[in-house]
């Protein structure tokens, strides 16, 4: 086999595992059904809805080499969109969720025109610095719950669909993931997917090409506060409540292992990483108390040993 | 102007905690390049050995160089077994490990320990208050400045006057040299990130008779310390003990004065939140300031 075949039996293997892994999230609702087991809905949202916000974070991490740090922040701020909406009488889907992404995009946009300047450590903590900011902002808001958050009372409404209905609502959330997903495809492979991936590899040659590398790496980093805030509106209504953990830095770490455990630069890779996290914290919850022991050290062994992420060893990577 | 004394001496005595925190963070980015999150937890873990031994034995000298050394040996099992590994590997898999280890480390704690906030006694002696004039200060609180600045002191002459510290110095600047000229760089690194969780138990201990001693004090205290660490510039001492006044100075102002200022404005409850938020971000918005202008930190370690 020659080096171009290797290469496309490669692409091939990871569009036959991407499609493979699509057709598993669409049957969860049925095999829950099948086992009688009405809660894996109920975490499968949560996994997808966590998928959505790996997914934007890996749009920046993975190709755009930008390391944030304070991607709680947009996830927060799509959370508290949606319950600040429902609390003033607005419960319309259609008007809450573009709300909630236009909110995260307009905090990435402030946020990224300042950080995206700086590189390496300094990106990191700029980044969350600015999330900190945000998180006790919402803290110290006590019209808007303050430390307890805000509860809604019901799920948003949308047209022709009910969102009350757990398998419904799950089928809504994996639509947005893969409609996010197939945008953020899209994108790296365009031209602006191009420059991108070339600022990660050698800005300096990008920018001695003429490139203005600045604003490649801004507009990426608005689109993929967007995809966060969507998945915040989206876990606002999941719990029906919107709380300051969704903004803390914990929360930021969480997402950014989920990138690492499912695979940087892959974007299918963090919807294995979301589930792999997800799954193990709810089981280890289950197992024990002191469930964070066992999944530290999981962390830690991933990162140490297993550097690829599970779907670069399972589907193999894409040089 | 009474209130104004109490805050700078409160400021002071967040500075010194904050410099025995950074200094080590510092000392650990700048000689080894690692991102360590794991620092604050460190820190809470020499707070409940600290705890436990003052309850247990009534020695506060005891209690405080126990803390510390547990914190240090500690440091020294987890940079021989995990850090090692990540000096050749980028920033994004040192923060996600040491992430890992926050969770570990806290959880360990939580076992050990249980969730429930512990409270050590003030050491008996130290336990009353100064008068001077009509103005009245606890004495422990003062001695804990006394002690920060001290340990700053000590940790000044040991980087400065020592062979010790003259290689760290020489580390941090170019560690390639270093180990071509035959010196041990495994064992410095080994003996940097010793001191390093020395200095964060220290801090910890000393403190744990002025706070509630829970699993997430490391948490809270861990990011103010990287503002810290990244105002004063990564790598640089004077750097961090000059930040770390600032930062706290700040915070501790800003907290005294802000509700205080708002509450002419709004009602007494809206103020005292809107305020404690406001007074939250000031450190924040200060460290996206000094980035802006000067993107390396106060005072950059020049690197060769």
């Amino acid at each position: 086999m020659n080096n171009a075949e290797r290469t496309a039996g490669r692409r091939s293997r990871r569009s036959v595992v991407a499609a493979m892994s699509v057709l598993l999230f669409i049957a969860v609702p049925a095999a829950a059904a099948l086992f009688g087991d009405p809660f894996a809905v109920s975490i499968a949202t949560q996994i997808v809805i966590y998928a959505l916000a790996a997914v934007s974070l890996d749009l920046i991490l993975g190709y755009g080499g930008m390391v944030s740090f304070g991607h709680a922040a947009y996830f927060g701020i799509g959370a508290y969109a949606v319950a600040i909406a429902a609390a003033a009488g607005i419960d319309q889907a259609l008007i809450t969720w573009p709300l909630a992404i236009a909110s995260a995009a307009l905090l990435g946009l402030g946020i990224g025109a300042l950080s995206v300047r700086t590189s390496g450590i300094f990106f990191i903590m700029i980044t969350l610095a600015f999330a900190q900011m945000v998180f006790y902002l919402i803290i110290g808001l006590k019209t808007f719950g303050g430390d307890d958050g805000l509860s809604m009372t019901a799920r948003n409404v949308l047209p022709f669909v009910d969102l009350r209905n757990p398998t419904l609502y799950y089928y809504v959330c994996l639509i947005a993931l893969l409609a996010y997903t197939y945008l953020c495809a899209r994108i790296v492979d365009s031209r602006f997917g191009m420059v991108l991936r070339g600022t990660r590899k050698n800005e300096r040659r990008l920018v001695a090409l003429g490139y203005q590398v600045y604003r490649y790496k801004l507009v990426a980093f608005v689109i993929s506060a967007a995809g966060a805030g969507l998945a915040g509106a989206l876990f606002a209504n999941n719990a029906r409540i919107a709380s300051p953990d969704l903004a803390s830095w914990p929360t930021s770490g969480n997402v950014m292992m989920m990138v690492i455990l499912g695979g940087v630069g892959t974007l299918f890779g963090p919807m294995f990483g979301a589930a792999a996290f997800v799954g193990l914290q709810t089981w280890l919850a289950g197992l024990t108390e002191h469930w964070a022991l066992p999944l530290g050290m999981f962390v830690i062994a991933v990162v140490l040993f297993a550097n690829r992420g599970l779907f670069g060893v399972i589907a193999g990577r894409d040089e | 102007m009474h209130l104004l004394i109490e805050q700078v001496l409160n400021g002071l005595q967040y500075g010194v905690t904050l410099f025995l925190l950074a200094a080590g963070l510092t000392l650990i980015f700048g000689i080894m390049g690692v991102v360590n999150l794991a620092h604050g937890s460190i820190y809470m873990f020499g707070a409940f050995v600290g705890a436990t031994l003052a309850a247990r034995t009534g020695s506060f000298p005891l209690a405080v160089f126990g803390g510390a050394l547990a914190a240090a040996l500690l440091g020294i099992a987890i940079e021989f077994t995990i850090i090692r590994r990540l000096y050749a590997r980028d920033h994004l898999d040192q923060v996600l490990v040491t992430f890992g280890l926050i969770l570990c480390i806290e959880e360990a704690a939580a076992w050990i320990w249980g969730r429930t906030p512990l409270f050590a006694q003030i050491p008996a002696g130290l336990s009353g208050s100064l008068h001077f004039f009509d103005f009245t200060y606890p004495v422990y609180r003062l001695v804990v400045i006394g002690f920060g600045l001290a340990s700053a002191l000590g940790l000044y002459l040991l980087i400065s006057r020592t062979r010790i510290g003259m290689l760290i110095r020489a580390g941090a600047t170019n560690r390639e040299l270093l180990g071509a000229l035959g010196v041990n760089i495994a064992l410095l690194y080994t003996l940097v990130f010793g001191l390093g969780a020395f200095l964060s138990g220290l801090a910890g201990a000393a403190i744990a008779p002025l706070a509630a001693v829970q699993t997430s004090m490391g948490e809270q205290i861990l990011i103010v310390t990287f503002v810290v660490v990244v105002v004063g510039g990564l790598g640089s001492i004077r750097g961090a003990f000059i930040a770390a006044m600032l930062v706290a100075m700040l915070d501790t102002l800003a907290r005294g004065y802000i509700p205080l200022a708002l509450k002419g404005v709004f009602s007494a409850s809206v103020a005292d939140s809107l305020g404690a938020g406001l007074a939250s971000i000031t450190i924040y918005l200060f460290m996206a300031l000094v980035l802006i202008r000067k993107p390396q930190g106060l005072f950059p370690l020049e690197q060769r």
